[in-house]
């Protein structure tokens, strides 16, 4: 099958790929038509530029200059042990994907708890339509080129449902792991996690790599938390050094709910991450915060959007980031308040420590506000360690070095703390105080 | 009771918010107008006009063949209708007889109207040493304290006769800090600018006296192209003035003014404003348009402070900004806007450290009623060699009834580690707390109201020189006093 658009520059090598992937027909017709849409915006929309105001302080050039080949089969060969340094030392119920696609001979989810479905994407179209019809509702690909790239390519991934009132006592782990045979391959994993009424859940997505290779991971999750329900989860980003990462979680919450996210970057070369909220019910609240330790020439991207829809919703946000080496931080956390919700409490920090004095932070935490009864903060601190700090460390005999991790730990501890996860925030706590030896 | 309250309440917004725009009525002086329309010979006949160099001429020239090359910018947070510029006459001045020796030989009318806004010049050259360079339309009409003032060596004249008189100064100076081709506005301003202010201050000296100037919109359709230069020499210090008020208008008035500030080494300049242009009708009929480049350059040890009080025209769009380029410069930034009715305004400012401890104060705040919209809209940016610089930005939005909006666009760009930079922001609605306990003191609910604002912009107005906080207290009065949320 062949497709009408013509795309030029950068997009056209997505056009082979498209055509490969559209003559695989074991997916239903209306998965297929909305990936024919979603190809053809992304041809007109094509790669955004710096112009794009969302885009402006990273230049995806490095992705767009790249010819990557689609990742369409099964490839790899992980063994079990390799994946022992990404699962924080717990026994998780554990979906593991390899460069992309569904690996069930390494995953370990198949006594789940009661209340708990889960299917790989793949299977999900005929095991379990009802479900995956959700697919492209929640997230839109209309002003977004790289959700439109991953809704044109969408073939695997995690579909996650809880049934109402469950309680699960342990987290969901979803590993996404590449090896050396994903090199200068793309991935477009799509997930979707559905938590029911006055359930409460824990997923943990994990992206991970055993090898140094350039690929790319453009990965988005569709959340959808019903009434009353809590969504604890996690987006781990710890991918190789080369590689480029794009990760978009779109959330749409019901009366009540809550979305608790925490999101981790320190891999990649370039990373972007997306997260994006709509509390689109009375009483429903968003916490979301993050972590980005990055150094060397890495560039790290967080987007973060709340959009209060409604009356008497609220949102905490908490992004922490550790620049060392010439690396590049941004953050644009957007807060929307709609006219009719009248009681909106919102809450956003941004704090940046500079290690190095090549280190560049770009930051832009944003308010717009219709409404009048609102209460709406929002911070952004940028600085290096504190001198006299460090002094009092050293004057009790504790070396530069170590004064300095200890700072840097001490920096990341308050978004760590938030972390209900124990063997997660023992990880990260661990992490932050070794990343920059 | 809480109804009866509130119902009492909006009843008192509805009164005020409606009061019509008390400086509107027109002037009738035959005024020397150039047909509408824009071209090279417009622009020619321009500089002709006003008898100046030939390098002048040649930069106008040059400002206008850019600005045809260029796009009308549409980022902003504001809408507005397109703007037709073949439509609008560049060229405007009041007919005078003969040329004025003294403020006396003033067109009685031209006095009269200055009397209406209340400014008479006669009471101004008394009044606490303010010496004032009234603008009336585009030419400047009336000087006074020059004497005083050219004791120190200050210079302090319209742009036009600095131009004839001191084109050497002009020459070095115009288009440093805000280049012809900057943006759009700047460039047709660059090309077409009428008059303005001309400032210097040699080496040392302390300007005894505040500076100011009044700028007013008249003629009908005539957009107002204001050119103003204020150089400090080193170890100089000047605070400027600039106050605004317009007549009613129907038709859209357009105002692309450009503001360029030089404080040479160790020099401070203070510049403040307080505007209050005409904003349109309550649905957003008429009003100016005031799409402003500021900017100033502090050199090593110098300081610039921008304090502005931004009350009036249709649409705001503007953000006075410091290049911190010398070594611990220092730039400042205090700002109330408000906007009621279908105001809208895109307001901020821009702080570029470049010298090494260099510092910058932001202080912000909005205040949205009606169905008005306010956005701060701010860059910070640290550059790498900025080793020490220091930053703290606060800006708050106060919102006053629930059609109105408020947004906050900063952007934070930090490319050194030693750089300390803050950024606070918040946003909530006016206190119906505080209202209720003032009200139970026995103050009004407008009293009240106009109580709790000034209290919130408190930490700008104190920045004002004191003639001007008066009158900015007396602006946020009329705009705002009883709209309560």
């Amino acid at each position: 099958m062949s497709t009408s658009v013509v795309a030029d520059g950068p997009v056209e090598s997505y056009v082979a790929a498209f055509d490969q992937l559209t003559s695989d027909a074991s997916t239903p017709s209306w998965v297929q038509s909305m990936r024919r849409a979603a190809f053809e915006r992304f041809a007109s929309l094509g790669f955004p530029t710096t112009k794009n105001e969302d885009w402006h302080f990273t230049s995806v050039a490095p992705i767009a200059d790249q010819e990557f080949v689609l990742l369409a089969s099964k490839s790899g060969d992980v063994r079990r042990e390799e994946l022992e340094p990404f699962t924080f030392g717990a026994r998780w119920d554990t979906m593991v994907f390899v460069n992309g696609r569904f690996a069930p001979e390494l995953a370990d989810c198949a006594k789940l708890p009661a209340g708990v479905k889960v299917w790989d994407l793949a299977s999900a179209w005929t095991k379990a339509p009802s479900v995956v019809d959700m697919i492209g509702k929640i997230a839109s690909y209309d002003n977004a080129s790289f959700t439109a790239l991953n809704t044109a390519f969408m073939h695997d991934g995690a579909v996650i449902q809880i049934a109402k009132d469950t309680q699960l006592d342990r987290p969901i782990h979803v590993l996404y792991v590449t090896d050396a045979t994903a090199a200068k391959g793309m991935m477009h994993p799509r997930n979707l996690i559905v938590i029911g009424r006055n359930s409460k859940a824990t997923v943990i997505e994990s992206y991970v790599s055993t090898t140094n290779a350039m690929y790319l991971t453009n990965t988005v999750t569709e959340v959808s938390v019903a009434e009353g329900a809590t969504l604890n989860h996690f987006t781990m980003q710890r991918e190789a050094e080369r590689s480029f990462h794009v990760g978009t979680v779109e959330v749409a919450q019901a009366r009540d709910s809550h979305y608790v996210s925490f999101s981790l970057a320190t891999g990649a070369a370039l990373s972007r991450s997306n997260i994006y909220t709509t509390l689109d019910g009375e009483g429903s609240g968003a916490t979301l915060n993050g972590l980005y330790m990055i150094e060397g020439e890495q560039h790290s991207d967080h987007q973060t959007q709340v959009i209060h829809s409604q009356p008497n919703t609220f949102s905490r946000e908490l992004y922490k980031g550790v620049l060392d080496g010439r690396s590049h931080g941004v953050f644009n956390g957007k807060v929307y308040v709609h006219p009719i919700a009248q009681k909106t409490d919102g809450k956003q920090t941004n704090k940046t420590l500079l290690l190095s004095d090549t280190a560049q932070v770009d930051t832009k935490p944003q308010l717009e506000i219709f409404a009048d009864d609102v209460k709406c903060t929002h911070g952004a601190t940028i600085g290096q360690i504190d001198a006299t700090a460090l002094f009092y460390l050293k004057s009790r005999g504790i070396e530069n070095g170590l004064a300095r991790r200890l700072l840097t730990y001490a920096f990341a501890a308050d978004v760590l703390e938030t972390i209900e996860v124990d063997e997660i925030r023992q990880s990260l706590e661990r992490m932050s105080l070794e990343r920059f030896v | 009771m809480r109804d009866y309250v509130e119902q009492r309440m909006s009843s008192s917004i509805e009164t005020l918010i409606s009061r019509e725009y008390q400086h509107g009525f027109v002037t009738d002086i035959e005024s020397d107008t150039f047909p509408a329309g824009l071209s090279e010979e417009v622009v020619r006949a321009i500089s002709a006009k006003k008898g100046e160099p030939a390098f002048m001429t040649e930069w106008r020239l040059k400002a206008y063949r850019r600005w045809l090359a260029m796009k009308e910018p549409h980022w902003p947070n504001v809408h507005y209708g397109p703007i037709d510029y073949q439509g609008i006459s560049y060229y405007s001045a009041p007919k005078t007889k003969t040329p004025l020796g003294s403020i006396d030989d003033v067109d009685p009318e031209l006095l009269k109207t200055y009397a209406k806004l209340g400014i008479p010049l006669y009471e101004q050259k008394m009044l606490a040493g303010v010496a004032v360079d009234a603008i009336f339309d585009s030419v400047s009409v009336g000087t006074t304290m020059r004497e005083e003032l050219s004791k120190y060596g200050i210079i302090f004249c319209s742009f036009g006769e600095a131009v004839r008189e001191h084109p050497e100064l002009v020459e070095k100076y115009l288009g440093s800090v805000v280049p012809y081709s900057d943006n759009f506005f700047a460039a047709l301003n660059s090309a077409v600018f009428s008059d303005g202010s001309f400032v210097y201050v040699p080496k040392g000296v302390r300007c005894p006296v505040e500076l100011s100037t009044y700028f007013r919109i008249n003629s009908a359709d005539t957009g107002q192209f204001e050119r103003t230069l204020i150089v400090a020499d080193e170890g100089a210090y000047v605070s400027y003035l600039e106050g605004c008020t317009a007549p009613k208008r129907d038709t859209n008035q357009l105002h692309a003014a450009v503001v360029e500030l030089v404080a040479l080494k160790g020099a401070t300049i203070k510049y403040s404003t307080v505007q209050n242009w005409y904003a349109g009708d309550k649905d957003g009929v008429g009003g100016i348009y005031n799409f402003v480049t500021k900017r100033g350059k502090a050199s090593e040890n110098a300081k610039i402070s921008w304090t502005q009080v931004e009350t009036g025209s249709a649409i705001t769009w503007k953000y006075p900004s410091v290049i911190l380029q010398g070594d611990n410069s220092v730039g400042e930034f205090y700002s109330v806007a408000v906007v009621n009715n279908k105001q809208q305004a895109d307001t901020g400012t821009k702080m570029i450290h470049i010298g090494k401890n260099t510092r910058s104060t932001i202080v912000s705040k909005g205040i949205s009623a009606g169905e008005g919209n306010n956005s701060y809209r701010g860059r910070v940016q640290v550059l790498p060699k900025a080793t020490g610089a220091r930053n703290y930005t606060q800006c708050d939005s106060m919102l006053v009834g629930n059609r109105c909006g408020a947004h906050t666009f900063p952007y934070v760009e930090v490319g050194n580690n030693s750089a300390i930079v803050e950024h606070e922001a918040s946003t909530s609605k006016i206190g119906e707390d505080q209202i209720f306990y003032l009200k139970q003191r026995g103050l009004s609910a407008e009293q009240a109201v106009s109580m709790i604002v000034s209290g919130f912009c408190k930490e700008v107005f104190k920045e004002l020189p004191m003639e001007f906080a008066l009158e900015a207290q007396a602006l946020l009065g009329i705009t705002l006093e009883g709209s309560v949320g």
